[in-house]
């Protein structure tokens, strides 16, 4: 890549970032919980709704054939993103949340039996906890969680100490939300299946950070959410090795996902359509293909860079805030960084920042069991884009230095 | 809007040092308020002499306008018989929740009328007296109840 990373530029191309908000310039820095869109995205789903939109699957009539030429043209192009080998292996769900569920529910429930035992980490978000929890109720198996240093990185050997022959599914995530561990996914992998275990990583911090190669990290399931990648909400990946989809049951009934149906039974699809029941989220699929185009443009490796000198700036600007202490240490980090101020709750300190123009998240981050294990309510999270700016890390240590002062 | 229509002196003063904080043991009644959205959770117990509240307390931990509004709360009740209790919830709600609504009989608790600007941070402010309220409905049984805002 030749061309410099030109930060204003990239900005140019996401209207919602040239607004005020309460006086101050905008610095919109809870990426992590959900992206701003490019103008690509927002025209591509605009001349999707305007030109091309009809059911999918169904009608001989044009537009029919146009949508459903989209919205497959759209699962092609997240295929070449995460280099799946088939586009049976993408399935197109709501968001990762769904995926993660679909995976619990289907392979779960057909697979799992009483004393079989899911490895997660202790920096679990709820949507990869929940559906384990309610896939352990209905079968009997039981969630080992292998716990992490007070960096916030993996204790890789308690890990390994935790495969066992009872272990049948390793989900953890790939990109922790509050601490921003990157986590060794492909060790993590393949220690697994050196065992025959199977593994779902959820993806939702990651797949917008760095690129994700499904085939080279040789997981079986992979998870993701369009809204964390520049793209619509209510649109979401799961990805899933072809043999290991092919072998699971259907986990919503409906159109779409039926070869052939009688009063007294049906047949199902092929993949992926098997686990897509009913009308898609079209419009957010082909949202989705374009924020991917829009990002691989900017080049993944140098938006990594560019989001790996904002974290490093904030962290090192927030330590040296008295009273601030940064959760998550890790050698390896996304650009997440999770902080606490001494005598200031974090709400309080999102109000103050919200005021100064600065969007934070504020919260448990659905994260509780991490939150308890840090011993804290909750934490301020700073969470960076494409399209940040030094600038803007500036702004939230200023506002993060006000909020000292009308509180201490 | 201004942060320091939120922040107020009052507010901040009962956020540093919350009044009547901690917990009586025997209490009459207890009840634990919980507001998953942030994360605040905090318990009242308190005393009744027949229909008055005699004494009362709350711990937990919270943002400032939660803290804050707690504190309030428990110097503004205490003394009071349920039925004033009650009255002062509604008129605490209004101000919380409605432009022009009267402060005027509310002394200290009238600092709480900044967070009407602040829709997110309403249930903060509110958790204490609906804790408040599920202790009271459990005094008679000398029970426990769990509350949540959300």
């Amino acid at each position: 890549m030749s061309t410099p990373y030109d930060v204003q530029r990239i900005r140019a191309d996401f209207p919602i970032l040239q607004q005020q908000i309460n006086g101050r310039p905008l610095a919109y820095l809870d990426n992590g919980a959900s992206m701003q869109r490019p103008q690509a995205v927002l025209d591509a789903v605009n001349y999707y709704e305007t030109h091309l939109h009809s059911n999918v699957h169904r009608g001989v009539h044009t537009l029919s054939q146009l949508a459903t030429d989209a919205f497959e043209a759209a699962r092609e192009r997240v295929r070449r993103y995460l280099n799946a080998a088939s586009t049976r292996e993408i399935v197109f769900v709501r968001g990762t949340t769904e995926a993660i569920n679909l995976v619990a529910q289907s392979w779960g429930r057909s697979t799992l039996e009483a004393g079989d035992e899911i490895v997660i980490s202790a920096l679990e978000h709820h949507a990869n906890i929940v559906p384990w929890q309610m896939a352990c109720a209905s079968t009997g198996a039981q969630l080992r969680v292998a716990p992490i240093e007070a960096d916030g990185s993996l204790n890789f050997e308690q890990y390994l100490a935790l495969l066992g022959p009872r272990t049948k599914l390793v989900a953890m995530t790939h990109i922790s939300n509050v601490m921003g561990t990157v986590l060794p996914v492909q060790q993590i992998v393949a220690a697994a299946r050196e065992r025959g275990i199977t593994t779902l990583l959820d993806g939702a911090q990651a797949v917008a950070h760095e690129p994700v190669d499904v085939r080279a990290i040789d997981c079986d399931f992979y998870a993701f959410s369009s809204h964390k990648l520049y793209g619509p909400t209510g649109i979401g990946v799961l990805y899933g090795r072809e043999a290991l989809l092919q072998a699971m049951p259907p986990w919503q009934g409906g159109g779409d996902m039926i070869r052939t149906v009688s009063y007294q039974s049906s047949t199902w699809n092929d993949l992926p359509y098997k686990f897509e029941a009913g009308t898609p989220h079209i419009s957010g699929a082909v949202g989705l293909a374009a924020a991917m185009d829009y990002l691989e443009a900017l080049g993944l490796p140098q938006v990594a860079a560019h989001e790996a000198a904002l974290l490093a700036q904030a962290t090192a600007a927030l330590t040296d805030i008295d009273g601030v202490q940064i959760q998550g240490r890790a050698a390896h980090k996304g650009g997440i960084v999770s902080f606490t101020l001494a005598g200031v709750h974090p709400h309080d300190l999102g109000t103050i920042l919200d005021h100064e123009g600065v969007a934070i998240r504020a919260g448990h981050h659905c994260a509780m069991p991490l939150m308890d294990l840090l011993g804290l309510p909750a934490t301020a999270r700073a969470s960076f884009g494409c399209y940040n700016t030094p600038e803007e890390v500036d702004q939230l240590v200023r506002a993060v230095v006000r909020a000292r002062e009308v509180f201490c | 809007m201004e942060l320091n229509e939120l922040y107020r002196e009052v507010i901040l003063d009962h956020n540093r040092h919350p009044r009547n904080f901690g917990r009586l043991d025997p209490a009459d009644a207890l009840a634990n308020g919980h507001n998953p959205l942030c994360g605040d959770k905090l318990t009242v117990t308190l005393s009744l002499q027949g229909d008055v509240i005699s004494d009362l307390k709350f711990d937990g931990n919270g943002c400032a306008i939660s803290v804050a509004s707690a504190s309030l709360m428990t110097e503004a009740v205490k003394g009071r018989d349920r039925g004033s209790v009650s009255a002062m919830f509604d008129k605490v709600h209004a101000l919380l929740t409605q432009a022009d609504a009267p402060s005027a009989d509310l002394g200290k608790l009238a600092a709480l009328s900044g967070v009407r600007e602040f829709p997110a941070r309403v249930k903060c402010a509110s958790l204490c007296w609906h804790t408040l309220n599920a202790a009271l409905a459990n005094a008679d049984a000398a029970g426990t109840a769990a509350v949540s805002t959300e």
